[in-house]
């Protein structure tokens, strides 16, 4: 009996480091593939200076610059050798605001894709692999989501939900997410046709089963490939709604910046550094996660790959 | 090569085809010969990847642009290759055309069938009246068996071998002195393959035009053609006339393909090896020597140092093996022999 | 608003759901119709649920420090109908909708359908023009790009789309008032940053046409700008699709030239998916216009809402929702219906 067991166990633990070396194995396929995609590169370097200076951002600057009653630089000064990139409306350095604001817009970004992942995963696995009214019912629920206009819903419910920055990530999550379940319920459908699914099925392995151990292991690559592009759009998105003024009033973000600036007319009186260094970095972290996202998703689509 | 009278309708003259790839250079033909002449049927035997359609689309220039050519692909005499731009849109179609593989795609999804084949009629003969046009397709549509009324159809609305007869059609359409047919019958069931080579080659035959017949399937182009060239890994391995290619191959690899289609009501092919064991060479790596001496049932020693050149064993054949007539058989490689020459029926 | 990934999305689903069984273009239309329906119905209960049910006591979020006194709240519900059941309000609040009446603005104190209906023009005007702009301008750029892919101006033009694409809209027109409306330096500016037109210029006069055109040169650059990266990125990928298929290479073997082969093959197959898109984008004309227009202060349907979130003025709020939500849906009919019209496959 114990002998039984211990080899039926030795048995799995082997098949479970196989597999498990296999999914190093195709990791690291994956990664010398990614490298010989320039555009992909260029746009991971960028985020890793990005993240990097988000994460540090206590040493860069100190906290302090961001408190209006302890700013004493001048009104909306032009970058000199002490505020390299000028000082705002109320006398703090942009460089300071810049750095801590690049934790906000990252962690709204991050955050709301992840809700926006969750959602639209479970959606599409769902519509995707429960047959007849199930299935359709959530596809429906998808399609009608997917009309809904983005900004003017977020704006509605940012109002409604009043300003803070959790609203914010739970507003363009729960907004974000019928791109992605689609895009999973039509790779749902192509993975549910084959053969070893169809096996496990024949079987008797119940849904829930098949689903876990065979169609998100399938879809998970390209609901990477699909993260990276959402939080571009998750970004994008953050600055757009703090610049229209549904930002949360007590963090400072690339879009709040924005907001500030064109508030007190920095455009009219030529106060550059105040517009274009906070756009600059919006645009930035964009372009590399949309670079990362293109180059993955032609790693791991295999349509993609096939074409060229 | 200044002499079109005497030149034949197409001949392919130390032709080699390389593609650039990420990974190396890809040799797919290298040094081909060959020749239609008008009213001919030629056909080229082989394995996927042995060169046979980049041969084919040599022919129109219509490579890939990671391919270099060189050799000299001679239409009525004149370089294809080299010509200029106007002179070589004028060979396309009106010259040459060629019935593609798979119709399933090589139709437009998005016009009607009528205009695809209406096209290159109005392309190549410029002042025809609309109703001159509409007049051919139906006669073209009607040849080819189809009813006319269906040149209102989309591709989508017609069957696999519908299509295909479509293509033979457009193929006609601007009466050309050769039609390439690359593996006209691929995608097709059996029953239909056998209507639609029957349409092709009675109207080939017909119009007494030349045809070049590229298909991996030896019988059916022992069935069709005149003469038959089978290429492996990019070379021509033997040259002759069709029934004897098939029936009484010179080539090691010919009779692995001559077997490969069981004859009905020959015992032998019963018990003879019908595939061939591994898989044709990457040709990015060929090996030295016979490239297809690694999977050669008559491999030896002489097959090593250098690739066999093709050489004339009998009135208008000809194959390039060393072990041609060579008496020192082992017993395997015996059963493959008598196979071969048992199959054959004169 | 749409990813780079979409076009095929929507044509593979599109080809699968038509293949099967193939009906007639009436019967797709009618079930296009019914599915824009039951859009619209659910559209209808977001916006009922978004306003009503959502703010938990509307009275305080909607007169958010107005209502001071009992009599004042009550009042307020008893005008809403903010007293019945959720079902009766439903009715009530679909009643309403019906007769055109989408209540009053709490800033203006005029109907928000008469607000919505002054300013649509407007927006129809600045969104509509960018629109074909972009479209004229992408699809060239995309096919231009994708049928030499890789090279010089394919590389060029993808970075500049791309850069353009991962750019609030709104920057981008700060940067134009900037560059191009204030000046900088010894640079004067050359157009008006701001308003439809001139304030002593009488708009019907052809002086009027004219000024207004001028002003409309900022905000149409920027939004023609935004959609631009967005048509032309899916314009190469479409095309970019179909440049392995067989049939291009029968339509070079006949002979065609290769502009030709671009133009009547390539190119007509390609535009399905991205003819699809740009439908649906027009779609979303008030999410464009939110941004640009607040940043140009051009009175249209955008700057109504911005305007109404620090109020908040809720009934703006809502029916500027309202409008958005029954635009997108219009529109992503209308590329349904075109898409089937353009693919033979779905037609017949």
């Amino acid at each position: 009996m114990t002998d039984t067991t211990t080899t039926a166990v030795a048995t799995r633990l082997t098949t479970r480091q196989l597999s498990r070396r296999r999914r190093i194995a195709s990791w690291k396929r994956g990664w010398a593939q990614f490298r010989t995609h320039r555009s992909g590169m260029i746009g991971l370097g960028i985020l890793v200076v990005f993240i990097v200076v988000a994460l540090a951002a206590p040493l860069l600057a100190s906290r302090d610059g961001l408190d209006v009653t302890r700013a004493n630089g001048p009104v909306l000064g032009a970058p000199s050798a002490h505020y390299l990139l000028g000082t705002d409306e109320n006398g703090r350095s942009v460089l300071t605001l810049l750095i801590w604001g690049s934790r906000v817009s990252l962690l709204v970004g991050l955050m709301a894709t992840l809700i926006s992942m969750v959602i639209g995963t479970l959606i599409g696995l769902v519509s995707g692999f429960f047959p007849g009214w199930v299935g359709r019912i959530f596809f429906r629920l998808t399609e009608w989501f997917l009309v809904i206009p983005f900004l003017p819903l977020a704006i509605a419910l940012a109002t409604v939900l009043g300003r803070s920055l959790f609203n914010i990530i739970l507003v363009i999550g729960v907004t974000s997410w019928p791109g992605t379940a689609l895009l999973i319920r039509s790779q749902t459908l192509s993975i549910k046709e084959r053969p070893y699914v169809e096996r496990a099925q024949a079987i008797g392995a119940g849904r829930w089963h098949q689903i876990g151990k065979h169609v998100l292991p399938n879809v998970m690559p390209m609901v990477f490939a699909n993260t990276t592009l959402t939080v571009a759009i998750a970004i994008l998105s953050e600055t757009t709604l703090s610049f229209l003024g549904l930002g949360d009033p007590t963090r400072t973000s690339w879009g709040t910046m924005l907001d500030s600036a064109f508030e007190v007319g920095a455009i009219t009186t030529g106060c550059w550094w105040y517009i274009i260094p906070p756009g600059v970095c919006v645009v930035l972290v964009v372009l590399a996660f949309t670079l990362i996202g293109q180059a993955l998703e032609e790693v791991l689509n295999p349509r993609l790959r096939s074409r060229s | 090569m200044n002499g079109p009278t005497t030149a034949p309708l197409l001949a392919l003259r130390d032709l080699h085809v390389t593609y650039a790839t990420d990974a190396g250079l890809l040799r797919a033909v290298r040094g081909v010969d060959l020749a239609v002449e008008s009213g001919q049927i030629v056909g080229v035997a082989g394995e996927s990847g042995c060169g046979k359609s980049t041969l084919a689309s040599t022919i129109l220039r219509l490579q890939a642009a990671n391919a270099t050519v060189t050799g000299e692909v001679l239409f009525e005499g004149r370089d294809v290759l080299t010509m200029r731009w106007g002179d070589l849109r004028a060979v396309r179609w009106a010259g040459a055309s060629i019935v593609f593989q798979g119709a399933l795609h090589s139709l437009n999804p998005v016009h009607r069938i009528g205009e695809q084949v209406a096209e290159p009629i109005r392309l190549h003969t410029p002042g025809l009246g609309d109703a001159s046009v509409r007049r051919r397709i139906a006669e073209l549509l009607e040849q080819v068996g189809l009813d006319p009324e269906r040149a209102r159809a989309y591709p989508h609305q017609l069957s696999g071998g519908q299509k295909q007869r479509v293509m033979i059609a457009m193929a006609l359409a601007c009466d050309p002195q050769l039609v390439v047919a690359d593996e006209p019958t691929t995608a097709l069931d059996v029953m239909v393959q056998a209507q639609v080579l029957d349409v092709l080659s009675a109207l080939v035959r017909e119009r007494g035009v030349g045809m070049l017949m590229i298909s991996h399937d030896l019988s059916v182009l022992a069935d069709l053609c005149d003469r038959i060239t089978v290429m492996y890994a990019g070379r021509v391995v033997e040259e002759g006339p069709a029934a004897q290619v098939f029936a009484d191959p010179l080539h090691p690899y010919s009779g692995a393909l001559s077997a490969a289609f069981p004859r009905v009501g020959d015992p032998a092919a019963r018990f003879a090896p019908a595939g061939l064991p591994g898989d044709p060479p990457d040709p990015r790596q060929l090996p030295g020597g016979c490239s297809f001496a690694p999977r050669c049932p008559r491999a030896a020693e002489v097959c090593l140092p250098a690739e066999p050149e093709l050489a004339s064993y009998a009135e208008g054949r000809m194959a390039a093996c060393v072990r041609i007539g060579d008496p020192t058989d082992s017993p395997v490689e015996l059963v493959a022999e008598t196979t071969a020459r048992d199959g054959d029926p004169s | 608003m749409s990813l780079v990934a979409e076009p095929g999305l929507v044509a593979e689903d599109e080809r699968s759901a038509s293949q099967p069984r193939r009906r007639g273009y009436a019967a797709y239309v009618g079930l296009k119709v019914l599915g824009a329906i039951g859009s619209l119905c659910f559209m209808l209960v977001v916006n009922f649920l978004l306003f009503r049910v959502l703010p938990g006591d509307p009275a305080k979020t909607l007169g958010r420090g107005r209502l001071t006194s009992q009599a004042q709240v009550d009042a307020f519900n008893k005008t809403y109908g903010l007293n019945e059941p959720l079902p009766q309000q439903f009715l009530t609040f679909l009643k309403n909708i019906a007769h055109g009446d989408l209540g009053i603005s709490l800033q203006y104190r005029l109907p928000v359908s008469q607000l919505i209906m002054d300013r649509l023009w407007t927006t129809l005007l600045l969104v509509g023009t960018s629109t074909i702009l972009a479209t004229v301008i992408g699809v060239y750029l995309g096919i231009r790009g994708a049928w030499n892919r890789g090279g010089l101006f394919d590389r060029i033009s993808t970075g500049a789309s791309l850069t353009l694409y991962s750019m609030p809209e709104w920057w981008l027109g700060l940067l134009l008032i900037a560059g191009l409306g204030v000046g900088f330096g010894f640079v004067p500016g050359l157009f008006p940053t701001g308003l439809l037109h001139s304030q002593n210029v009488d708009p019907n006069s052809l002086h009027g046409v004219f000024d207004t055109v001028w002003h409309l040169v900022l905000p149409v650059t920027t939004l023609t700008l935004a959609y631009l990266a967005d048509y032309s990125l899916i314009m190469r990928s479409s095309l970019l699709d179909e440049l392995g298929e067989d049939y291009l290479q029968t339509a070079r073997a006949k002979g065609l030239r290769d502009v030709q082969v671009r133009n009547h093959h390539a190119v007509r197959n390609a535009l399905l998916p991205t003819t699809t898109i740009i439908a649906l984008n027009i779609g979303f004309v008030v999410s464009g216009a939110i941004t640009v227009e607040t940043v140009f202060s051009i009175p249209g349907l955008g700057l109504l809402a911005t305007d109404a979130i620090g109020v908040p003025d809720f009934w703006v709020l809502q029916g500027t929702f309202l409008v958005a939500s029954a635009g997108v849906i219009l529109a992503n009919l209308a590329a349904n219906l075109l898409y089937g019209w353009l693919d033979p496959r779905v037609r017949t």
